[in-house]
């Protein structure tokens, strides 16, 4: 009896899924009244869930900001916690229509894996983190040293690629989260840890004392993390693409979530008309409507608003804005004109 | 006689003298301590450096636990409490112990898994002593169905109509069985699944609209910590043992086709990890259903981890059923007993007696197992403490999260364990 319970889900489950074959990734999303967004299993500042449950951070922000966009409710997601070993398969799979999960856009991911990387939401790089009784300055001293790496990321092979290119050798400390690597190094299991900037200093600023560690100077990988998509479902990738601009752009404009919507009316600049749907229809272009950006940025704030309320310096984690200010700050972000 | 010796000796001792304690070194924990401890100058060493190790360990943990600070809103408040001496901070299991237990269940409705456990214990009373009134077993019967609406909610309906497939089966059974009893089989079994595909929806919205009786419906993406734990696991175990039992009667069958399939299941399970299945059940299942589909991640993971716990279980009954003298098997079928009737009384109440320890063995490892489902990421305990940790407030906290979880999963698994051994001084009836 027990197994026929079981045939009888697999058949309806066939039934169902027949009706909604060949749908569009955009028309399962409305259809759902809903967003499956691929997030991380809990990354400080950039994507937990808090006391009551729900989803907080930078990553996390974005996908509210995609929801607001398409559904018009920030709140119409579902986070799907991914490790770093099951995200690519959950995406492929279907099982999330947008992985922002501080993945690094790299070249085997985006031709090999059949991914779309759409941009970049925060430029990150390797760095190692000491103790400062060690007395090292620079990552060129390390030679021999053990180091807690976390495996199945970019991170393992571009310490590999480092050591080698300066003819040190390690010995690697593998471990699963950051949450183990700061166990393994603070109990003196491994002389360095290595991770991304962000990861290192949220990490330090959890640490009894702080003060005794010193994160190097050396800066030694590009990391550009950014949301990605399934390959083969153009418009999707561009309306997570230009959600993400829309944000970026935002800033640059001089659009936050509290003036939106007066700029929509008393902002003398084409370009904020085109980008908040006065004119232009350029939502209607992706399927959607002409007041899609409007909505992301008063779900979450600009790009701006965003880093500064999850991960920015006047939070816990304290991380500058350095390479992910605005190009005109110095930075690298440059969102394409909205024209 | 008794005057024999009168004249050799002068005097007899005539009472008994009482007896005497004996000497303080052989008696009490005098005794039990030399014998044990110091018996020997080995021993003695071991029993010392053995104390050493204790007291090393005691003296090093103790601190620490009796230092801990239970009430604090972040691991800096607990720093700053404990000021630089060392001890745990209990204060995120009080902060977040309703996460760990519940995940993220609405609050408000905690009562109904709380209910549903509560309600588990009475369901499982008679299964587990026989000295209860058999009527209970109706009420355990209908358990699944109860919990699953008091979990889950939603419709009133969905689970009564369910519940009334299997009255279909059995009227289609009835009505077949005048033809041919085959077909009545056949019958009993098609009748349900047509019944829960074609009928069992429409009818369940269609009393839904009629009389909308129901609790609130709580997604599965809400349900974790150890309320997954224990939906998945009891669940698993529950559904393990009957599959098993068959499996391991179908791996002995005389029918070739039923005893291929039997064989090739359990050593395909058996022989692939059990994270495999899992990642299969999260990740890969989804390309060979057709797009759209959404089929719920808690049922593909029970589905998973009951094969995987049948054919642990399967083989387990194959070892109490070879354990079985021939002459029972004959003395079975000397008794004119047909083979079901023979299996039921006869076999297997001796075999299942003789592979209690390893079906509970099967059981604790199957929850254990459970907590395997952090890859694929369900919220089960080990999850949340990765999410509590990920939190500001609490990030940098490691061991007090372990140890509350750990000390959660030794009670239940040390529960069944005193159980098995309960049934098995129950069931002794061979007076060694």
């Amino acid at each position: 009896m027990r197994k026929s319970v079981f045939v009888g889900a697999f058949a309806a489950s066939a039934l169902v899924a027949g009706l909604a074959q060949a749908q569009s990734t955009l028309e399962q999303v409305k259809n759902r009244g809903e967003l499956v967004c691929g997030s991380n299993t809990g990354q400080v500042g950039f994507g937990a869930p808090d006391a009551n449950g729900v989803w907080q951070g930078f990553d996390v922000g974005f996908c509210r900001a995609l929801a607001a966009a398409v559904l018009g409710d920030p709140m119409a997601v579902t986070f799907v916690p991914l490790t770093s070993q099951t995200r690519f398969s959950a995406l492929a799979s279907s099982e999330v229509d947008v992985l922002a999960r501080n993945t690094t856009w790299t070249f085997t991911r985006d031709v090999d894996l059949s991914l779309t990387f759409v941009g970049t939401n925060y430029y990150d790089g390797q760095g190692f983190m000491v103790n400062r009784e060690l007395g090292v300055s620079s990552a060129l001293e390390l030679d021999g040293a053990t180091v807690c790496i976390q495996t199945g990321t970019t991170t393992e092979l571009n310490l590999a690629d480092y050591f080698r290119i300066n003819g040190m050798d390690y010995e690697p400390v593998p471990v699963d989260t950051a949450a183990e690597a700061q166990q393994q190094y603070l109990a003196g299991a491994c002389d360095v840890y290595t991770d991304d900037v962000s990861a290192l200093a949220s990490s330090r600023a959890a640490f009894a004392e702080p003060g005794d560690h010193v994160i190097l100077p050396e800066v030694v990988s590009k990391e550009p993390l950014g949301p990605v998509v399934r390959q083969g479902d153009d418009n999707w990738a561009d309306i997570v693409q230009w959600t993400l601009f829309a944000l970026i752009a935002a800033e640059e404009l001089g659009v936050t979530s509290a003036n939106v919507e007066e700029m929509k009316t008393g902002s003398n600049n084409p370009e904020v008309g085109r980008l908040l749907g006065t004119t232009g229809g350029f939502g209607d272009m992706l399927g959607l409507d002409n007041d899609w950006a409007a909505r992301a940025i008063a779900a979450v704030g600009n790009y701006g608003e965003l880093f500064a309320n999850t991960i920015g310096d006047q939070t816990p984690i304290g991380l500058a804005r350095g390479l992910n200010a605005q190009w005109t700050q110095g930075g690298l972000l440059y969102a394409p004109p909205f024209r | 006689m008794s005057d024999t010796h009168a004249q050799t000796v002068s005097y007899v001792r005539e009472t008994m003298l009482a007896p005497q304690d004996p000497p303080r070194s052989q008696t009490g924990a005098v005794k039990w301590v030399h014998e044990n401890l110091f018996s020997g100058w080995i021993n003695t060493g071991l029993t010392l450096i053995s104390l050493l190790v204790i007291f090393w360990l005691v003296s090093g943990i103790s601190p620490w636990l009796l230092n801990s600070v239970w009430r604090a809103g972040s691991l800096s408040e607990c720093r700053a409490i404990l000021d630089g001496t060392s001890g745990a901070c209990f204060a995120v299991i009080v902060d977040r112990w309703h996460q760990l237990l519940f995940g993220f269940y609405p609050p408000a409705l905690y009562w109904r898994p709380v209910l549903a456990l509560l309600l588990l214990f009475v369901a499982l009373a008679p299964v587990l002593f026989t000295g209860l009134p058999r009527r209970m077993l109706a009420f355990s019967a209908l358990y699944p169905f109860i919990g699953y609406h008091l979990i889950w909610g939603g419709s009133l309906w969905f689970p009564v109509t369910a519940l009334m497939g299997f009255g279909v089966g059995a009227l289609a059974y009835l009505l077949m069985r005048k033809l041919n009893n085959l077909a009545a089989i056949f019958a009993a079994i098609l009748a349900p699944v047509l019944w829960w595909v074609f009928a069992a929806g429409p009818l369940d919205s269609a009393l839904y609209s009629i009389m909308p009786l129901g609790l609130d419906f709580v997604r599965s993406d809400r349900i974790g910590g150890f309320l997954i734990s224990m939906i998945v696991g009891v669940s698993a175990i529950s559904l393990s043992l009957p599959l098993g039992i068959l499996l391991a009667l179908g791996r002995q069958s005389d029918m070739v086709f039923i005893k291929t399939v039997c064989v090739v299941f359990i050593e395909f399970i058996r022989g692939v990890p059990l994270i495999t299945l899992l990642l299969f059940a999260s990740l890969l299942l989804n390309f060979f259903l057709p797009p759209g589909t959404s089929f719920d991640l808690i049922l593909r993971v029970i589905i998973m981890l009951t094969f995987f716990a049948s054919a642990y279980m399967a083989e387990v009954i194959r070892g109490g059923l070879a354990a079985l003298p021939k002459g029972q098997y004959e003395a079975a079928d000397a008794l004119g007993l047909d083979y079901w009737k023979a299996q039921r009384l006869i076999i297997m109440p001796q075999a299942l007696k003789i592979s209690i320890p390893g079906i509970v063995n099967t059981f604790i490892g199957m929850f254990k197992d459970t907590t395997l489902l952090v890859f694929i990421a369900i919220l089960e305990p080990l999850a949340l403490a990765n999410a509590i940790r990920a939190d500001t407030n609490w990030n940098g906290i490691y061991w007090e999260l372990f140890i509350f979880i750990g000390a959660l999963f030794f009670i239940f698994c040390f529960g069944m364990s005193r159980y098995s051994m309960y049934l098995e001084r129950k069931l002794k009836t061979d007076h060694r």
